[in-house]
């Protein structure tokens, strides 16, 4: 799972009032090299939210990212930040882990990149 | 890509070994599934560098179409972890880069505008009344640009209020008609088309 998707997704268990951002657990990321495209990180970042992405990198052991989003400006500019950027929402795959829902603590584990996010029966 | 060579490399998936009545799964086979990413994209520009969420994915087959014709990320959804995991196969022989998550599109959470476009051949809700309903009313939530969806044509007319003018089939051995339409957020002003004329 990318970040990408971790940005999106979130916790809908019943009673819950904000599920997201999901904390992660770590047990494996895997890094996968994908060829960057400039036009869409420019598009997609204002649609990001920025805190959930930074933190989710640090904990995948990435630390590159600002904790506060960056002004728009630097997207037209700076090569190494998009590099970055791009690395992080892109590149970072967690294999092998969990997502955890930030009220309730309820776990969603990961196996072979793909979160587990069914819910039971009283949890609708 | 051309609409040939697209066809020809999903005709290379594998499908359900073990399809689950109750789920409603049957495959979407390779001759409509290229036909419509094709209309996506080169009609309406909805594929290319852009997110793709598959819903109801089952083995995968729209979502490989989306990234083969050069989405920038495609995400899989679906309930089954059998359909994900021969999904996943297909994603990885074709050397794609696709995301998958296990989750009931009805309690599906999500945040934000960031997939651009739905694909999904939803159960058409003939074993599970409505559930075809449940899928377009959350795709219509998470796409910001359009959702491409595959509906039973015999239920047209219940379902969108469409007299049922044209009746088409797809291939000899495949006898359920169905109707391939584009869903636009209405936030963006433009109308709903159906795209019978394009499969």
């Amino acid at each position: 799972m990318r970040l990408l998707t971790h940005n999106m997704l979130s916790s809908n268990i019943k009673g819950v009032a904000n599920g997201f951002p999901l904390r992660i657990e770590v047990e494996k990321v895997v890094e996968k090299e994908v060829e960057i495209n400039h036009d869409f990180l420019r598009n997609i970042f204002p649609k990001i939210d920025w805190k959930a992405l930074s933190d989710a990198s640090r904990i995948m052991g990435y630390h590159e990212l600002p904790e506060e989003p960056p002004e728009p400006s630097v997207l037209e500019a700076d090569i190494e930040f998009l590099r970055k950027f791009h690395h992080a929402l892109l590149e970072l795959h967690l294999e092998e882990g969990a997502l955890l829902c930030p009220e309730s603590g309820r776990k969603f584990p990961v196996n072979k990149g793909i979160p587990n996010m069914l819910l039971l029966e009283d949890e609708v | 890509m051309k609409l040939k060579q697209l066809e020809s490399l999903l005709g290379d998936l594998q499908q359900f070994s073990n399809p689950k009545v109750e789920l409603e799964q049957y495959p979407t086979g390779p001759h409509i599934a290229s036909r419509l990413l094709y209309t996506a994209e080169n009609s309406f520009d909805d594929i290319s560098n852009k997110v793709v969420a598959d819903f109801g994915c089952g083995c995968g087959t729209l979502g490989a179409a989306a990234a083969l014709l050069g989405a920038e990320q495609v995400i899989g959804i679906d309930i089954d972890s059998q359909s994900l995991e021969i999904a996943s196969m297909n994603a990885k022989d074709l050397e794609l880069d696709i995301d998958f998550v296990q989750c009931d599109i009805s309690s599906l959470g999500w945040r934000g505008q960031i997939v651009d476009t739905v694909v999904m051949n939803p159960p058409f809700g003939t074993r599970k009344k409505g559930v075809d309903m449940d899928f377009l009313f959350v795709a219509l939530k998470v796409a910001s640009r359009a959702v491409y969806s595959l509906h039973k044509t015999s239920t047209r007319d219940l379902r969108f209020g469409v007299p049922q003018l044209y009746k088409f089939h797809k291939k000899k051995e495949v006898d359920i008609a169905v109707d391939l339409w584009r869903f636009v957020p209405r936030r963006s002003g433009e109308r709903t088309i159906n795209l019978r004329s394009a499969v």
